[in-house]
């Protein structure tokens, strides 16, 4: 059972230069097609290979275009062709991408199968799991990075004790960034297991934006009055290319389904822009959002604690102030193509 | 059927958090501390398998002396006997060892904890528990029935949910779905009385270390003022967007 014992622990010696290979997850989606994250995950891999050295190989299993990702950095970009790999399975995913490309560190979304993956790849590299890293690593041998605590409302700097690391990234941390070079793009077919879980069907959101990868987050609260108006939500959010997310009672009283609630006790996003309308802003609900890098708030009542948090605030009835927003954007978007 | 509901204390999801000690530990003064919201989803889904298919439940969780409060909370919920794992939790993999130490020692069918708990947020203890056990794993669990050996469920994948069947022994992580927020319940009197009774187990811990340290604490960056725009100007909002925000 407990395979590791003492193996692989770290042994501090800052005489001895260690050369780091990263490995990097690049999700794709039912289509074939990158999700947001993967160039992102690039991106942060070849800025820890260019303190510490080391290629940088992306696995990804059945991409459409292989190709679409090779300005981020990657050496190499090994498409992975195994028919099993088309669903979803945390035992064989890790399995895959361990026998795929070795590394020090293998660097994953914190998306749901980021995470449900991570600990199983943890335990077969004998690496040490950091889950839900913020920012870039501050140190790279030993691996020392910032990673989201209390929902939130904290944040820990956490050192690994081992030599080698597996280590999930927020959504919208640090963003892509293009490089200079282009990667080598390869297939490969890897051993792979029965999975334990059989799956026996699968109902997907088609042409929806993730509300965790999402750059724009439209999100309604108890001011909305009832389900029946969420149209302007959603209205408002694909007009800004955005996803629609909620508060936590909209989500318990069944107005929307349970994997939009954003907040402590639900998702934590990190987008460009959050708008938040009617919206009290709770501190259980401020922990999950506060990573937004731009927070506007619509809400009737000018002393909702909300405000104290958003950079942009109106006061005012949201059933007159959405949908003119909504006019007002589209106006603009006429105006501006 | 016998099964093992992992939970673990954490702050009241209304607390302020705080650090102390130059910023290297979280400041509990003041704090009040309640079962993981996670937790109690499948706690809750344990109580039913209880209830309705005669399930033995054992509450379980890595601490001190501490956080017996809510062990004693899970028995009087309904939880049969509790046990506290006596070793200060690190991180999700040590935790993920004495767990795994345990379930091992005794005669577990179904494993349940919650997908996440709301202080380390480190989604790692059931998927860990699960690799070490070699048993079947079912994260983001939204929906479960169980008929004998067979286990039918759902989860949440990323764009969209699965339909998914496995035997017995399993590992399940739950959120909000597996049971409703209206189902959760707070104990009563008798409950109470009861669970004075019932047996909380101290178990010494297997040793097993931690693999990552937590070096300092910080608060996040707070915002600075809000600029106020008026209800009647909302080209102002769009010309900010644009020009400050950069985000249309």
């Amino acid at each position: 059972m407990l395979t590791r014992g003492s193996q692989g622990h770290l042994t501090p010696n800052p005489e001895v230069w260690i050369e780091m290979n990263t490995v990097v997850f690049a999700e794709t989606n039912s289509e074939g097609k990158f999700r947001k994250s993967a160039a992102e995950l690039i991106s942060y891999a070849k800025h820890i290979a260019g303190t510490a050295g080391g290629r940088v190989v992306a696995v990804t299993f059945g991409a459409s275009e292989p190709g679409d990702l090779s300005r981020y950095g990657a050496d190499e970009i090994a498409n992975l062709t195994d028919k099993e790999l088309n669903r979803f399975s945390p035992e064989i995913w890790a399995q895959a991408l361990s026998e795929a490309a070795q590394g020090e560190i293998y660097i994953l979304s914190h998306s749901n199968d980021g995470a449900s993956m991570a600990p199983f790849l943890a335990l077969k590299r004998h690496a040490a799991l950091v889950t839900g890293a913020i920012a870039y690593p501050s140190a790279v041998s030993p691996l020392r990075v910032k990673r989201n605590a209390f929902s939130g409302k904290g944040i820990v700097e956490v050192v690994v004790q081992r030599e080698k690391a597996v280590l999930t990234l927020m959504p919208n941390s640090v963003g892509k960034k293009e490089s200079g070079s282009q990667s080598e793009i390869t297939e490969k077919s890897v051993h792979l297991d029965a999975p334990k879980v059989r799956v026996k069907s699968r109902e997907l959101a088609q042409g929806k934006i993730d509300v965790k990868e999402a750059n724009v987050v439209v999100s309604g609260g108890r001011g909305l009055k009832g389900p029946e108006n969420w149209g302007m939500i959603e209205e408002l959010s694909e007009l800004l290319n955005g996803a629609t997310a909620c508060s936590k009672p909209v989500s318990d009283m069944g107005w929307r389904p349970h994997s939009e609630h954003v907040g402590q006790t639900g998702k934590t996003i990190a987008p460009d822009l959050y708008i938040a309308i009617g919206i009290s802003g709770a501190i259980q609900h401020l922990a999950g959002v506060n990573g937004s890098k731009n927070i506007v708030v619509i809400n009737s009542d000018p002393d909702a604690p909300f405000f104290q948090a958003a950079d942009y605030g109106i006061v005012g009835d949201l059933f007159k102030v959405v949908p003119e927003l909504i006019a007002k954007l589209k106006e603009y978007h006429t105006q501006n193509g | 059927m016998n099964v093992l509901v992992c939970i673990s204390q954490v702050p009241d999801t209304t607390a302020k958090i705080e650090f102390t000690d130059g910023n290297r530990a979280f400041d509990t003064t003041g704090i009040s501390f309640v079962i993981n919201p996670y937790d109690e989803f499948g706690l809750t889904r344990a109580i039913w398998l209880q209830e309705k298919q005669g399930a033995r439940v054992t509450a379980v969780t890595v601490g001190d002396a501490s956080v017996e409060p809510s062990l004693r909370k899970a028995l009087a919920l309904g939880a049969d006997n509790a046990i506290r794992i006596d070793a200060e939790p690190k991180d999700s993999y040590q935790v993920a060892e004495e767990l795994a130490a345990l379930v091992e020692a005794g005669e577990y069918d179904l494993v349940v904890a919650g997908k996440e708990s709301i202080d380390y947020n480190g989604e790692a203890v059931p998927g860990f528990l699960a690799a070490m056990l070699d048993w079947p794993f079912v994260n983001g669990c939204i929906q479960l029935e169980i008929e004998g050996r067979e286990a039918c469920a759902q989860r949440e994948i990323d764009g969209g949910r699965e339909v998914v069947s496995f035997p017995l022994p399993a590992v399940i992580a739950g959120q909000k779905g597996l049971v409703e927020e209206k189902d959760l319940k707070i104990p009563n009197m008798r409950g109470i009385v009861m669970a004075r009774k019932k047996p909380l187990t101290v178990k010494e811990p297997v040793g097993a270390p931690a693999e990552i340290r937590a070096e300092g604490f910080e608060k996040p960056a707070s915002k600075s003022a809000v600029t106020l725009i008026d209800a009647d100007r909302l080209d102002e909002l769009i010309k900010c967007l644009h020009e400050e925000a950069k985000v249309i």
